[in-house]
């Protein structure tokens, strides 16, 4: 697909959830092996077109994940490239021990897409919620990870993904009308971080949703003279321990942000890194917190739990200044 | 195989289950083991489609352990068949070893999936069996299922679904033992009307009394029209072995020297009994 400024605004008013459906249509000619399934979500991931341009690389599951998964990984097992998608834990956590014995244990090549990770689906509340998600998936073993920061990423994800051989958990965040990080095409690796933003006092390290309000955080930080780097480390698992090491070598602190539980997902990976380095690196993780939240519209919440641009800089401020 | 070829193969595999449960030293799954044996035989010895030189070969039947914890049903199969020679068979449960007490995915060997957890084969025979329809491929898929799995939600998602599909190049082999690890089916979560189930999921059901090679090779070559077929194989759990013959105590458990002598006896005595029916007939 053609990234342009004006493809990227499109995509973000609709959506990375409209987005994975149209970026898996645009694919589907060039990979004859493709097979895409849904648990009776089609209409809510985007698939509506895909399943009436390319019926026979479609299947339907029901409302069956687990069932899903195993079915996809016998497909898998006899050659298609499968991307089975859900609600981010219907998918992660009610299959995830079909995806550990399946994508884990057998390593067989089944992208398992989740929609609406973090708490992008708003008011339907913490059971549509997937805030434990990455902390189950990072814990398989053969498992990447992987979450997009903005609609052009999924797009490019999507792409890499399709002639990516092995398991792979895919973590969509965000909502229509979702901030836009890229406008221009740009060279994007599963595995391979991306330094967004130079700066010399602070490197914030974000994945999904909150590399755009990470940048935005830098943004404030600057005008009270603070200098952030920005890195969007989109792919979770295995962690790109090159820039890693880079990070380290420059020797200032670091602050993960992540629309997940402070438990186990992006801020747990730095920290099981820098741990039994014994740099003396400062590591500040933000996150949600390991809780059932209020419900609320999707900024609502992200302002309530600190995971805006304006409370991320704050926190930043305050850790920077212990 | 014929008719005794079969006798004499469930036969063989009967004693090696004894055989590399005994010399494994530990507990292990004897009695599903000794139930599903003559499925396993009729299945390796009849049915599926392989090349014993070229396990990997992309037209073989395909067959599914999705009860995983019958692997003593399911290894001496794969020595009988000449899949795997009694070097490797003789490994199983060794430190390291490419048998243990779960199959672990390895085409080389024959073993398709790694299982263990219950209610996820028969959905990965599913996705199987789906995608030979959608490349017009001959092989057909199999899986293995134990009554107690059909506890786990999860076999009635890749029923309905299987039916959905009408995947007739799928044959699921319910081992309806009627036992599992807590004790009669009936005591711990009532499965019984196996038959009725499978078809009121819209699969073509046959009932078989499950050691009785002759049904159950009639019941493998009945053809379904598009249906997916399922055969509720009527088993007895310690089947062969007389004192272990619907005592659960044998669900999973540890042969001693003095048990192992008189599991082989009893299987011997239970043979010769058999002969003398087969003679009489």
């Amino acid at each position: 697909m053609e990234i342009t400024s004006k493809s990227a605004r499109q995509w973000a008013r609709l959506g990375p959830r409209g987005v994975y459906g149209q970026a898996i249509l645009a694919i589907a000619d060039k990979h004859d092996d493709l097979m895409v399934m849904s648990a009776d979500l089609a209409s809510s991931s985007g698939l509506e077109r895909f399943r009436t341009t390319y019926p026979d690389k479609f299947l339907n599951a029901g409302i069956a994940e687990q069932n899903m998964i195993g079915v996809a990984a016998g497909l898998a097992k006899e050659g298609y490239n499968v991307f089975a998608s859900s609600f981010s834990p219907f998918i992660a956590m009610r299959a995830s021990e079909q995806i550990r014995m399946n994508l884990g244990y057998m390593e067989l090549n089944v992208k398992a897409v989740a929609i609406g990770g973090g708490i992008s689906m708003g008011f339907l509340g913490n059971s549509h919620f997937g805030i434990e998600d990455m902390a189950v998936m990072r814990a398989i073993p053969n498992l990447t990870v992987v979450s997009p920061a903005d609609c052009v990423e999924v797009v490019k994800l999507v792409e890499s993904a399709a002639s990516f051989k092995g398991p792979m958990y895919i973590r969509l965040t965000g909502t229509a009308n979702c901030p836009i990080v890229y406008t221009d095409d740009y060279q994007f690796e599963i595995g391979k971080s991306i330094l967004l933003r130079e700066g010399g006092d602070v490197t914030l390290i974000a994945c999904g949703s909150m590399v755009y309000q990470s940048l935005q955080a830098a943004e404030l930080l600057a005008e009270q003279g603070i200098s952030a780097s920005v890195i969007n480390m989109h792919t979770i698992k295995p962690l790109d321990e090159a820039r890693l090491q880079e990070i380290i070598a420059k020797g200032r602190p670091i602050i993960t942000v992540e629309e997940h539980s402070k438990i186990g997902g992006l801020g747990s990976a730095i920290a099981e890194y820098l741990s039994p380095l014994g740099s003396g690196i400062r590591h500040l993780s933000v996150a949600l917190p390991d809780a059932y939240i209020k419900t609320g519209d999707y900024d609502y919440m992200l302002g309530e739990q600190g995971l805006d641009a304006k409370s991320i800089a704050q926190k930043a401020v305050t850790f920077l200044t212990k | 195989m014929s008719y005794p070829e079969l006798t004499e193969f469930a036969r063989t595999m009967r004693q090696k289950i004894l055989d590399i449960s005994y010399h494994s030293g530990t507990s292990t799954h004897i009695g599903g083991a000794l139930s599903m044996t003559d499925v396993m035989a009729v299945l390796y010895g009849k049915v599926l489609n392989f090349d014993a030189q070229d396990p990997r070969w992309p037209e073989r039947d395909r067959f599914i352990l999705s009860k995983g914890h019958g692997v003593l049903g399911f290894y001496p199969a794969l020595l009988g068949a000449g899949i795997i020679s009694q070097e490797v068979f003789d490994t199983f449960q060794q430190n390291g070893s490419d048998l243990i007490a779960h199959p672990v995915m390895n085409l080389d060997l024959g073993i398709e999936s790694s299982n263990g957890s219950l209610g996820h084969g028969i959905s990965m025979a599913v996705g199987i069996a789906f995608a030979a329809k959608k490349q017009a491929k001959p092989f057909h898929t199999y899986t293995l299922v134990g009554d107690g799995e059909t506890n786990e939600g999860s076999v009635w998602e890749a029923a309905m679904l299987a039916s959905h599909l009408k995947l007739d190049n799928l044959t699921a082999i319910i081992d309806y033992n009627k036992q599992q690890n807590d004790g009669f089916g009936k005591d711990v979560l009532r499965i019984d009307n196996m038959a009725e189930r499978f078809r009121a999921f819209g699969w073509h059901v046959i009932e078989v009394d499950g050691h009785d090679i002759d049904a159950i090779v009639e019941a493998f070559e009945e053809a379904p029209l598009n249906k997916p077929k399922a055969i509720v194989a009527n088993t007895i759990k310690g089947k062969g072995v007389s004192f272990m013959e619907g005592d659960n105590a044998w669900h999973h458990n540890r042969l001693t020297k003095t048990n192992y002598e008189a599991a082989v006896a009893a299987l011997n005595n239970s043979n010769n009994e058999r002969s003398d029916n087969g003679n009489n007939v």
